[in-house]
Parts: C-alpha cells; structure tokens; sequence
C-alpha cells in the first residue's frame, strides 16, 4: 500500500511537469484560434523558444534572460503567422507548417554555428535553469499521513515556470470570459464582421490575440529547455505541440477543459513510462504504444462527435476580407 | 474582376519564381549570418544538384517521393479539402508494400511490383478513407484528424516494428531485408542494358510510376465524372449538390485517392531503395508535398516542376552539407521552411503589385 501511493505520488509529480507546457501551449492555441487563426505552428514557436532560451542562458548564463529570449523568439514567429495570415490572407495551415519546418532546421543550424555542438546548446547549470522551489511548511507539513507527502511530493517543489503556470490558468480564463478584450476576441472569432461594423479592427484583434500566442508558447519552450531540461536538443518538442493541439480541441477550446485535458495527457505519458514491461494481472502487458496512441485516438473520437460536440470558432481558418 | 486582365503565365510561372527568389535571398542571409558566403553555398546548392549525372539521378529520386505527396495534397485540395496526412499515409504505404515483399520473395519483381503498387494504395487510401469518412459523415476537420492520423500511424508502425514484423535477431526496430528478386531495377542499371552508361543513384522504376499517376491524376480530374463531381464539390458545394452531386461521396473519394497517391510513395523507399521497412523512411516527405502542391499550383504537370525543383533542394543541400564544414543536413530544413513559407503562406505579398504591372500591359482592359 505505502509503495503504490508513493508510485501514485511519483506519477502524479510527472504530470504536473508534463502538462505544464502542454497547457501553455494549449492556451496559445486557443486564445489564437478563438481570434479566428489557427495555428499548427505551436510546435515551432516552441522549438524556438526552447532554443532562444537555452542559448540566451547558455550565453548570459541567466534563466531570466533566456526566458525573455524564448518570448521574443516565439512572438516573431507569432507575428509571421499573423503577417502571412491575418494581413495577407494566406494560408493559415501552411503558415504554420512552414514555421514548424524552418525551426526544426534552423535551431540546430544555429546550434552548431554559434556554439560548435552538433544540434544543441550547451548544458546549463546553476542560474541558467529555473531550479526547484520548495513551498513553505513543505519539510514541517511532511510528517502529516497523505497530506504530507503529497504536498511535499506534487505541490511543492516544482520550478517557478510551473507556478506562473498555475496561476496564469485562472488569468486567461477571466482574459477570455470576463474582460471587454476577451468578448471582442470571442467576438472576432465567431463573426468578424460584427466585429468590424462595431468599429474595432479586426486586424488589430488577431495580432493582439496572436502576440499572446507567441508569449505563451515562448514560456513552453522556456520550461522545456531550461526548466525541464538543461539545454536545447534537436527535436526537443517532440510533438507536444501537436498534442497541445489536440487537448485544446478536447477542451473544446475553453480554459479549465483544456486544462483538464493537458492533464489527462500528460497522466497518460507518466502511465506509459511506468507500464514498460509491466505485466499487469489479468491483463498481461500493455504495449506502450497502445497508451502513446491514446491521446490521439481520443481527439479523433471526440471530432467524430461520438463522445460530446467539438464544435471550433466559427471564423477560425478564414481569412477576413472586409468587403463582402 | 480584374484579376481576369493578369496573362495566365504570371501566376503560373512569375508569382512562383519570385517566391521562390525571396525564399532564397533569405536563406542567403542565414548563411551569412552563419558567416559563409552565400554565392559559393548556392553554387555548392546547383552543382550539387544537377553537378553529374549521380546527382542528378539522386534529385530523380526525391522528385519522385515528391511528386506522389504532391499529388496527393493537390488531388484532395481540388475537392476543398486539406490533407496534411501525407506522412502517415506515406507510412501505411510503406507497411503495405513490406507486407506484399516479405510475402512474395521469390517472385520476379514486376508481379511484385504491381501487387505492392495494389498494397500501398490499399494502406495509404485506408489510413485517408478514416479522416474522409469523419470529414463526410460527422464534419471532423480533416486538418486536424490527419495530424492525429499520422500520429497514429507512426505509432502504430512502431508498435508492429518492435513486436511483431522486427528480423529475428535484430536490435533496431526492422524487417528482415526483402528478397533480392522483388527490388525494383534503378535507372542505372536499366540505362546500363540499353549500352548508357551513368552514375549510381537511388533512381529507379517508381519514378516512371510518378510520372503515369500524373497522368492518371489529370485524366481522372479533367475526363471522368467522378473527378468533375469532385472538382464541383472542391469549387462549391452548394452548386454541385444542386447539380445532384453527393459531397460526402466526393469527399470519401477525394480522400482515399489521395491517400493511395501517398501511399505509393512506400514503393520508392521501400521497394526500391531501403530493400527493407523501418521506421522514418517517409523523412517529412508527406508535409513537403504540401509546399510541392501548392507550387504547382494543383496541377499534375506543375507538381511535376514543382517536385523537380524541392528535388533538387533536397540533394543540393544535401551537398552542401559536405562542401561547407559548418552546415549540416539541417541547412535543407531551413530553406525548405523557407521555400514552403513564401511559396505557401506568403504568397500573396508579391502577387498585388506584380498583378498590377502585368495589368497595365494586357491591351483592352481598363
């Protein structure tokens, strides 16, 4: 009993750190697609934020400053897609696909330019990562059953990447609910041109939305290369932003779903990890590919609509044209 | 309208390559920003291309992985829809072709040949009809369902790679190599029994392949009913379904076909060149053909150039990994993004102005 609620502990303490940039990212896709753009591209912002932090950290040998770099990166990136897209009116899937590619190549390009490693950035140590940060009362609450431990063990500990987080969780939900910014976004989502004839740029309103995209995805790959890890490696992303992707779909593009869904992900990366060669009784093995498919499989099963209604922003993907 | 008054050849053929400049004059400051001289990487980039004729042939052989994914993109864009699914279907394609070559070793390659050409259209169509049918019947965006599907795919090939189809006795996840009757011949050996003698390269049967499903591809769309019904329902809906045309038919075909036309993409790696499946032979392949496609503007014919052109991309910049020291093969990563980002999304930053040039010109519009 005592070890499997420590193997729980254990599992649960994963989850917080692999939802963490999934929800960051997550939350860049919907506050994007909610403006009406969509954006596969959150990879690559990712990916270059990874990169611009780890380098940045790496160089000046702060988190902060890489931090900052990641942010910058990631909204260039952002403000391209919103250039090729918004102002342009190109495609918004090929934009995004296009970005994802130029940073799968350009990231370790630059790696071995600037810093003589073959796809990656130097390892970082000390004040370049963002280190654990014990919570108080974390080592005196400890000796108290359950709650001790799971505070010391899930709570606690954690990165500052994993707090700002948490509590940029609620900050968006009222963003997107409860301010005059967040109805307009809905708004501009759904149909721009009420939006324009109320006399508010549409434009304006998809940069907007599209520069707190790329803020976000910038705080992902932040945590990812200097938080998680300590650099940048090719590929570092791994798809997660695909899967941000597909648990903003499972959110039904609303915050606390969404973030629901991050979690239910990452739960099943951790239980993936600890399922290797495990022989379950009864079951026998489950191959792990069986719970990597499941996030996937999922999201297609609720945009077949046999599990709920996943119905998206109704302008998302079209470009506005004013005239019509 | 007065985008009737543009000569036909501008967006064809000026839109694209000043694209396509601008894509490179930016890669050209990245090399610069790497601090190597951008006029001996572009030299590097054409030689390495086109320098002798195993270079050549190597630039054949990514044209070819490009024309099927190319074509595949285009086919479903004709029916309005988007399937950036290439990659998985293209993985499908390949488990398919395996499975008919590790059944059939010993049989001459031209049977093989045509039963696996049967098997990756059957896979890669099968892995497209899922998203298609979704698309149809419940209105699940096939944008997002084919990047789930290709996760899917590369998960599932894992899986059946790791556990069931690996060679006995192997560490790395791979079939046993296929039976030496089934590969398909290279063009160096075909031109060799015809007294030409060229370089080796990875060239072989499938591109001619290539070449008939453009064909094919251009018949189906512009001669049958089916492919007007599709047509139809990619230019409006609501006019085809007035027109008694079913879209969710033409969506499921659109779909499938397209698949298949991915899926063939397996015959060149597979059949023709790794001997073998394994894991990542599609090497981003299936999300290239969007670029492809879009290049050549939907047509077989241009996807054709188009493919050529991301062809010889790819092996020129795969030269130009070894003639600069401080690139690598990421190098093509970055000008293909770029390529695909100016060709593709931004596209539209040059057509306005090059469009009102052109127009003054044409005599008898205003």
């Amino acid at each position: 009993m005592a070890e499997a609620f420590v193997i729980a502990l254990l599992m649960l303490d994963a989850t917080v750190r692999v939802a963490t940039p999934l929800v960051l990212a997550a939350f860049a896709g919907m506050v994007a697609e909610r403006s009406g753009v969509i954006d596969i591209g959150l990879e690559g912002k990712m990916l270059a934020a990874a990169f611009a932090a780890a380098a940045a950290a790496a160089t000046f040998g702060s988190a902060w400053i890489g931090l900052l770099a990641a942010i910058v990166a990631s909204g260039l990136l952002a403000l391209l897609h919103a250039y090729a897209c918004v102002t342009h009116k190109g495609n918004q899937v090929v934009s995004g696909m296009a970005i994802n590619i130029l940073v799968a190549g350009l990231g370790p390009t630059l790696a071995i330019a600037w810093f003589g490693l073959a796809g990656q950035t130097p390892a970082l140590e000390g004040a370049g990562r963002f280190a654990g940060v014990a919570l108080p009362f974390a080592g005196s609450l400890a000796a108290i059953p359950v709650f001790g431990p799971l505070y010391a063990e899930v709570v606690s500990g954690h990165n500052l990447l994993v707090y700002l987080t948490i509590a940029l969780i609620p900050v968006v939900a009222v963003l997107i609910y409860r301010t005059r910014f967040g109805l307009r976004l809905r708004a501009v989502g759904e149909n721009p041109h009420a939006v324009d004839t109320a006399g508010i740029s549409v434009t304006a309103m998809r940069y907007r939305a599209m520069l707190i995209c790329g803020a976000l995805c910038g705080i992902a790959g932040a945590y990812l290369s200097t938080a998680h890890a300590a650099g940048f490696v090719r590929d570092m992303t791994a798809g997660k932003g695909y899967l941000a992707l597909a648990a903003m779909i499972f959110g039904k593009w609303r915050p606390v779903p969404t973030v629901l869904a991050c979690l239910l992900f990452a739960f099943a990366d951790a239980l993936q990890i600890r399922l290797q060669g495990v022989a379950l009784p009864g079951i026998g093995e489950i191959p792990v590919q069986a719970i990597q498919a499941l996030p996937y499989a999922l999201t297609v099963i609720l945009l077949a609509g046999f599990v709920g209604r996943a119905v998206a922003p109704k302008a998302s993907g079209i470009p506005y044209v004013k005239d019509r | 309208m007065t985008r009737l008054a543009v000569p036909r050849w501008v967006d064809l053929l000026v839109i694209p390559l000043i694209n396509l400049l601008a894509a490179l004059a930016i890669a050209g400051v990245v090399v610069v920003i790497l601090g190597e001289s951008p006029w001996v990487a572009l030299r590097a980039l054409v030689l390495g291309a086109v320098g002798s004729w195993e270079q050549f042939g190597f630039t054949l052989y990514y044209t070819t992985n490009f024309i099927f994914t190319g074509l595949a993109v285009a086919l479903a864009f004709h029916c309005g829809l988007f399937n950036i699914g290439g990659e998985g279907q293209a993985m499908m394609g390949g488990l398919g072709v395996g499975l008919v070559c590790l059944a059939l070793g010993g049989w001459p390659w031209p049977i093989v040949f045509l039963l696996a050409i049967v098997g990756a259209a059957a896979f890669g169509g099968a892995w497209a009809f899922l998203p298609g049918y979704l698309q149809a019947k419940r209105g699940s965006h096939t944008v997002i369902t084919t990047i789930m599907f290709n996760f899917l795919a590369a998960i599932l090939l894992n899986y059946l790679l790791v556990r069931v189809l690996i060679a006995p006795g192997q560490q790395s996840p791979q079939t046993a190599r296929f039976d030496p009757s089934t590969f398909l011949p290279y063009a160096h050996e075909m031109l060799a029994a015809i007294g030409l003698e060229t370089g080796r390269s990875p060239l072989n049967i499938s591109f001619l392949l290539a070449l008939v499903c453009c064909l094919l591809v251009w018949l189906f769309l512009r001669r049958t009913r089916w492919g007007y019904a599709l047509r139809s329902v990619g230019a409006n809906e609501a006019a085809a379904v007035y027109g008694g045309i079913s879209p969710a038919r033409s969506v499921i075909l659109a779909m499938t076909l397209s698949g298949a036309l991915a899926g063939l993409l397996g015959i060149n790696e597979v059949m023709g060149v790794q001997h073998r499946l394994l894991l990542g032979f599609t090497a981003g392949f299936g999300f290239t053909g969007i670029a492809v496609a879009l290049m050549g503007r939907n047509h077989p014919l241009g996807i054709v150039f188009a493919a050529a052109l991301f062809g010889a991309l790819y092996q020129g910049g795969s030269e130009l990994a070894f003639e600069v020291p401080t690139f690598t093969s990421d190098m093509v990563v970055v000008i293909q993004g770029l390529v695909i980002l100016f060709c593709g999304a931004l596209e539209n930053i040059f057509r306005k102005p090059i469009e009102g040039l052109f127009q003054r010109r044409v005599p008898g519009t205003a």
